[in-house]
């Protein structure tokens, strides 16, 4: 079709109005940071020490909660259970609630007073104000998009691929490692980047849970509420950038990778 | 050697009632069904790779029901391959190889030898997406082969092909065959049946209604299927009772008509030819014990003549001169009677 089309008009003029809304709250941050600004804030030993501390913590709650959501993700995509339908649900949870609630949820279970803080103290594990808690209270918050991108992999996987692969000798286990796997990764990488990303963004949850030691989006939010929006703004930026040198990195590495398509 | 007996199972709307064969050493026995017949879900249970079935499944000799799928000597060729995408040619064909716990050298020269002998030594580093359907199909082959089963069970390997492949597909099927391997094909293409099969079994409403060497089987058909096939339109399943004289009454749902036989009373099949039935305006005083009215449903050209649907309560087929066509003014609607003499019936006990 050709010629003038105003429906299509007036929804790229909604598209852009969108976009805008997005970019210009951003750009309005990079833009009244000035680069001087920016490398001393990055410099600041409280802030690289924050940053990092969000990294690894954010990546460590992603690496141990994968090892259980993939093979339950793979359980939900291939078997049938009574009450599956509300067991996805509830690994929705967390996407629905206020992250606050979560944090305060999370913070019943583990403190000291409670069976699960009781066993991690005689294990010298403690959850409230330590990096333990902040992973936590991240992977709570996110583990609903690892779970659910990985089941929507498997899903994606002809289920007689794995028969195939079982008729042809290969136990569970190896059907699992070298066919379900390999071929539902490209949703799972998916899903661990969304995952890592969540926790890495998380404020509400861990800041209820850990207050101290600090991540970053804490310390934003502590620079701001102490000295002011110019004191906080830095700090944003730089987080924001290193997130998303990490985050286009790790979408590169994710479309190497080619889901089944049987 | 392969033994399925009384295997049953319920799957959803679907249903496979106490399903009965023998396949011998060597054989290669073809079980022909329409689609939805029940023949894929057959070899899974076979290949155990769908639990829940009850009956009894014996490979030489031995009870393989409940037996691990691993374990079952049985190989299955998935009617679209099944290639692992992630996998060259190679790694598919060693895929098999790498649970024997060989060495590299060992199953590269496996590989080889079941690459050589399927035709497909140029393919090895090709990866699925990029073969054709039979190249596809001969890689699945060499894989299925590479465990060395008992019983290689084959799901419509070479219905999706076209005519060239088909036939290459065909002969590699009989060499694999000619070898000394039991094969277990479900088709629904009569063809294949009947160009590949050493015997053959018809799979019908989730049941084995009949086995026998092709042309056992297709000339004497129980099943409406296999009729259809071999051109006889006109087939009904019911009850041989007596009759008056020599002639016994067959009586099915929509009507009863006159056989002369010799088989003993009892549950049966009867087919007429199309070519016996004849067509005429009004009830013509004649030897033809069996003479209805009827109305003419369609007329439908056939390789030579008209085909004539006549409803008279159940469908009948009669195969029809154009010149008759034309005499007779016949056209749907036209009130006509049909006659066949009960010498034409015949009967089929089962």
């Amino acid at each position: 079709m050709t010629g003038f089309q105003p429906l299509k008009l007036f929804f790229v003029f909604l598209g852009g109005l969108l976009l805008l809304f997005v970019i210009a709250p951003l750009a309005g941050m990079f833009l009244e940071t000035s680069p001087a600004e920016f490398f001393d804030t990055a410099m600041e030993k409280e802030v690289a020490g924050s940053i990092w501390l969000t990294l690894w913590t954010s990546m460590l709650a992603t690496l141990i909660f994968a090892l259980a959501a993939i093979p339950f993700s793979w359980i939900l995509a291939r078997k049938k259970f009574p009450l599956k339908r509300v067991i996805s649900a509830i690994i929705d949870i967390p996407v629905v609630i206020p992250h606050s609630a979560a944090g305060i949820a999370i913070l019943g279970f583990v403190a000291r007073d409670t069976a699960v803080g009781r066993l991690g103290d005689h294990l010298g594990l403690s959850f409230v104000g330590t990096p333990a808690g902040i992973i936590l209270a991240m992977a709570f918050v996110s583990i609903p998009f690892l779970v659910n991108a990985a089941r929507d992999g498997f899903l994606a996987v002809p289920e007689k691929l794995e028969k195939a692969a079982l008729n042809l000798g290969a136990s569970p286990a190896r059907v699992f490692f070298t066919v379900s796997l390999p071929l539902a990764w490209r949703s799972i990488l998916s899903g661990l980047i969304m995952m890592w990303a969540r926790g890495m963004s998380e404020f509400g949850a861990v800041v209820i849970v850990a207050y101290h030691p600090m991540i970053t989006p804490v310390l934003i939010y502590e620079r701001f509420g102490s000295f002011g929006l110019s004191y906080a703004r830095p700090v944003a930026v730089v987080f924001i950038c290193v997130c998303l040198v990490f985050f286009v990195f790790l979408r590169m590495l994710s479309t190497k990778y080619e889901n089944a398509d049987g | 050697m392969l033994t399925v007996k009384d295997l049953s199972v319920k799957l959803g709307k679907f249903e496979l009632n106490g399903v009965n064969f023998e396949v011998g050493p060597g054989e290669y026995f073809v079980l022909l069904g329409v689609s939805g017949a029940g023949k894929s879900v057959l070899l899974q249970i076979i290949g155990g790779l769908i639990p829940g079935a009850s009956g009894v499944v014996m490979l030489n000799g031995k009870d393989i029901s409940r037996e691990k799928v691993q374990r079952r000597g049985v190989g299955l060729v998935f009617q679209d391959a099944a290639l692992f995408p992630h996998m060259n040619v190679f790694k598919n064909i060693a895929y098999p190889l790498r649970s024997l716990k060989l060495n590299d050298r060992e199953i590269d020269r496996r590989v080889r030898e079941l690459a050589d002998m399927t035709n497909i030594t140029k393919l090895l580093k090709r990866n699925p997406a990029n073969l054709s359907g039979g190249e596809k199909q001969r890689v699945a082959l060499a894989r299925a082969l590479a465990l060395k089963p008992q019983c290689l069970l084959l799901d419509e390997p070479i219905s999706s092909l076209d005519v060239q492949l088909r036939r290459e597909l065909r002969s590699l099927l009989r060499k694999i065959n000619a070898n000394g391997q039991t094969i277990v094909h479900v088709t629904h293409d009569y063809e294949e049946a009947a160009l590949l099969a050493s015997r053959i079994g018809v799979i019908e409403n989730g049941s084995v209604v009949q086995t026998g060497k092709a042309p056992e089987v297709f000339s004497r058909p129980k099943s409406e299927f296999v009729a259809n096939f071999v051109g006889i339109r006109n087939f009904f399943r019911g009850e041989l009772r007596d009759g008056k004289d020599s002639m016994k009454k067959f009586l099915f749902d929509g009507g009863e008509v006159s056989v002369l036989t010799g088989e003993p009373e009892g549950a049966g099949y009867i087919t007429v030819r199309g070519e016996d039935l004849i067509i005429s305006e009004k009830r013509w005083e004649s030897s033809a014990a069996n003479s209805f009215p009827g109305r003419v449903i369609a007329l439908e050209p056939a390789r030579v003549g008209t085909e004539v649907l006549v409803d008279i309560g159940v469908t009948l087929s009669a195969l029809v001169s154009k010149e008759s066509v034309s005499n007779l003014q016949l056209e749907p609607g036209s009130k006509v009677w049909v006659s066949f003499k009960a010498s034409a019936v015949k009967f089929i006990p089962g």
